[in-house]
């Protein structure tokens, strides 16, 4: 049999390469800004696209699926066609999944800031861009599959299975969790309530992490590593453990992220048993990794790409001890809603996503401009720069997350909240959080200096277009080896490798998902919890379009120091109307779950026009607009409509009255603000904001309003007591 | 129209295979078949020649010579 000559595909390498250097650094100037936002709320100005809650969603989307994202298709173009001995299938194909990828980052850009967002962490993009990701991953995928079918070697080697599981499980995820209905081209609601909604969410949110920030690194850990040290893998057995227990489990995890909350105890059990497994198939990865480097030691000293990839996958084995400890229900108890948790994700992201990266870009730039790093030195001074800044990162925050729980939890010898002033707890870790930013910060500076060298690189070598290879074509006739396995024979199936990944992957989300949706007595439900008035949802559209999720829980869990701090814990029945869910996970401010009804309407109202002078010292950005805007009711109409689709319990027709109820309520408000003496504009967003913001954990107050049907009179927000502060 | 579609879909998502007898038993199913497979792919790691693996694991590294295109 002749050997074949045929040519690798540089371009579309070089142009994911781009991409993820650009998005690389905007991500991460975005995260600074968040950062900073969180020292000094200046940093939010007074523009609504650039305060935190919009921020924060644009940085996590950018970081991931932009820097990460393109970083991925970077490492899978390069590696796939070499791995295959074949150039992609299609290069038009390659071009659609990198600009389509493109634009759709930059509809991410245009819509986060201005506050179009579904209101589910890291899938906060609306419909029509849901629609246009999953149909560039399929091309993604396409590709894929075709170059596998024209490939040059038999076996499929470790790290493709590893695309081939990210890719039909980022799909899965990616649909079950986007189904929403729209009522515009910019809004929807999410099909899924509550309970289920946030279950769904997580299932997603953690297998993101997963399947989007996991399984692709892996695979280029497993291709580049052996190419920057020379040498094999340690132990090709290990691999194919590594590969099934690890998807196998990680697609259970999810409930994790729900400890103590209102889902049902055995998703929680089921969520806390296969995160603890987890340790294993992890760390077995991480040594396989590490061990790689087995009496290649040496070489580290002297390679950078070799530096960063031996820290990327420290920080790997760091961050995957660390979640199955946090993941015990007492761990979790302390870590859940703290920054603890923002600081275990970004040993994973700066660590191990972000130094993976950076390692393979300085594999790979050299490479295909055919020369040497332009300078050593600078990269020397990245590695270090950055891993300081790692350090200087996550240790704040530590620090930060364990005070908080402390302070959240402590009571004085007569039985009273030591700190019964959320306030307090914020201002005594601002300078955790001022060192974080600095930790970011050189973070940064570090990453500028890669990019100073990358490029200048590129500017002293001349770029390979195309690289020739050449490698005999597939045998027609398999000729198998005496006594093979059985797994041999799914080794070299590409097929059959991706529907046993999606089986697998897919029993676990079905047994995870299916049951709270089956069985009724999962999702507990409570009589006197209705539909919110007309008014209180176009608040809660405010609220999610303002991302207030992203600093408030609406989730009071079972603990004396919860409801000692903020009421009654909360139950899953308060929740079967929120599509979606807004627990949140994460506490900057105060839990917000039952706050209706515990300030009057005026406090509120300067509250939110400046929180500073509610609450001196405190982080959160002021919402002017929300008093100069009016409430657009267009739409009203059409969003209970939309709800009545999903199963809320409006009177027939009554999306018919629902703009009539709504301005009644908002004149009722209005006419309670006066009374203060507050002159406010009518029909101003704010009184839709208050309207939300007062109904909150209030239906099972026993002195709650009865709102039997719904008519005019019910539509008038009654108030319970109110407690001054 | 466009409400009958979305209730299809919305059926088909929230309301469902309540009516599936013993759907108690699937997760028991669905953990057999997990361990077995798990079991299965152990024991195949334990009893292939090590000579396949160390050939699998050259691929990345030896990219003159395809290695693995006829078996």
């Amino acid at each position: 049999m002749e050997k074949e000559t045929f040519r690798y595909d540089n371009t579309i390498v070089r142009k994911f390469a781009f991409a993820t250097m650009a998005f690389g650094i905007i991500g991460m100037l975005v995260g600074l800004t968040a950062a900073l936002q969180m020292v000094d709320p200046w940093w939010n100005g007074l523009t609504s696209w650039l305060t935190f809650g919009r921020i924060r969603p644009l940085h996590t989307n950018a970081v991931i699926f932009a820097f990460v994202g393109n970083g991925i298709f970077m490492g899978v173009y390069y590696s796939l066609q070499r791995l295959l001995k074949t150039r992609m299938w299609s290069d038009a194909l390659s071009n659609i999944n990198f600009w389509g990828w493109q634009l759709i980052i930059l509809s991410a850009v245009v819509t986060l800031p201005l506050g179009i967002t579904s209101g589910k962490e890291y899938a906060e993009l609306e419909w029509p861009i849901d629609i246009a990701i999953a149909l560039i991953w399929v091309v993604f995928g396409l590709n894929m599959f075709m170059t596998i079918l024209k490939r040059r070697e038999r076996h499929l080697y470790v790290a493709i299975w590893f695309y081939i599981a990210t890719f039909v499980t980022v799909a899965m995820l990616h649909i079950v969790n986007s189904f929403e209905l729209p009522v515009s081209l910019f809004k929807s609601y999410s099909w899924y309530a509550g309970v289920q909604d946030a279950l769904v969410q997580w299932w997603y949110g953690h297998n993101a992490v997963a399947f989007f920030l996991t399984t692709p690194y892996l695979g280029l850990m497993y291709y580049f590593i052996p190419k920057a040290a020379n040498r094999p893998v340690y132990s090709y057995r290990l691999s194919i453990v590594h590969f099934w227990a690890l998807i196998f489990i990680y697609i259970w995890a999810g409930p994790h992220h729900l400890l103590y909350t209102a889902l049902p105890e055995w998703a929680q059990n089921i969520g806390v048993v296969f995160s603890f497994m987890l340790i294993a198939p992890s760390w077995g990865g991480m040594l396989n990794g590490l061990l790689t480097l087995r009496g290649a030691w040496d070489r580290v000293r002297e390679s950078a790409v070799l530096k960063f990839m031996v820290v990327a996958v420290t920080c790997y084995g760091m961050a995957t001890f660390e979640g199955p400890l946090m993941s015990l229900k007492n761990v979790n108890a302390i870590s859940h809603f703290t920054d603890w948790t923002v600081g275990h994700v970004h040993i994973g992201g700066l660590g191990w996503n972000g130094f993976m990266t950076f390692g393979i870009l300085y594999y790979l730039v050299p490479k295909l401009w055919n020369t040497k790093m332009y300078s050593t030195k600078l990269s020397d001074f990245h590695f270090w720069i950055g891993t300081l800044g790692i350090i200087f990162y996550a240790l704040p925050l530590y620090w930060a997350g364990f005070t908080q729980s402390l302070m959240w939890n402590e009571f004085t010898k007569e039985g009273f909240l030591a700190y019964p002033n959320f306030l307090e707890t914020v201002t005594q870790v601002k300078p955790m959080y001022a060192a974080r930013a600095f930790g970011g910060g050189i973070y940064i500076i570090g990453v500028i200096a890669m990019l100073y060298n990358l490029i200048m690189t590129m500017k002293q070598g001349s770029f390979q277009k195309e690289e020739e290879a050449s490698a005999l074509p597939l045998a027609k006739e398999y000729e198998p080896h005496k006594g093979e396995g059985w797994h041999r024979a799914i080794e070299r199936r590409p097929v059959q490798m991706l529907i046993f990944s999606l089986i697998a992957v897919a029993i676990g989300g079905a047994i995870e998902i299916i049951p709270t949706m089956l069985i009724d007595s999962n999702v507990p439900t409570i009589a006197s919890v209705k539909p919110y008035t007309p008014l209180e949802l176009e608040g809660r559209d405010i609220y999610i379009r303002e991302g207030c999720y992203n600093c408030h829980s609406q989730m009071i869990r079972p603990f004396r120091s919860e409801t000692e701090r903020y009421g009654e814990y909360s139950k899953a029945g308060e929740f079967v109307y929120d599509h979606p869910f807004q627990w949140g996970s994460k506490r900057t401010g105060p839990d917000l779950h039952r706050i209706g009804a515990k300030y009057s309407d005026s406090w509120h109202f300067n509250h939110m026009l400046d929180p500073s002078a509610m609450s001196p010292g405190t982080i959160m950005p002021s919402y002017p607009w929300l008093f100069e805007d009016e409430l657009n009711t267009d739409l009203t109409a059409g969003k209970i409509r939309a709800m009545q689709t999903l199963g809320v319990p409006y009177a027939e027709g009554y999306d018919q009255i629902a703009v009539e109820e709504l301005t009644y309520q908002s004149e009722s408000i209005a006419a309670n603000l006066e009374k203060d003496g507050i002159q406010v504009l009518p029909n101003s967003e704010i009184l839709a904001l208050i309207a939300y913001l007062q109904r909150l954990g209030t239906d099972i107050r026993p002195s709650a309003p009865q709102r039997g049907e719904y008519g005019k009179s019910n539509a008038v927000v009654e108030k319970p007591e109110i407690v001054q502060k | 129209m466009e409400g009958l579609i979305d209730k299809i879909m919305l059926k088909f998502v929230k309301h469902h295979m309540e009516t599936i007898a013993g759907i108690e038993i699937y997760p028991i199913i669905s953990f057999i078949i997990f361990f077995t497979f798990f079991v299965a792919v152990l024991a195949y790691l334990v009893f292939q020649r090590k000579e396949y693996f160390d050939q699998l694991s050259m691929m990345p590294l030896d990219e003159e010579n395809a290695s693995t295109n006829k078996h």
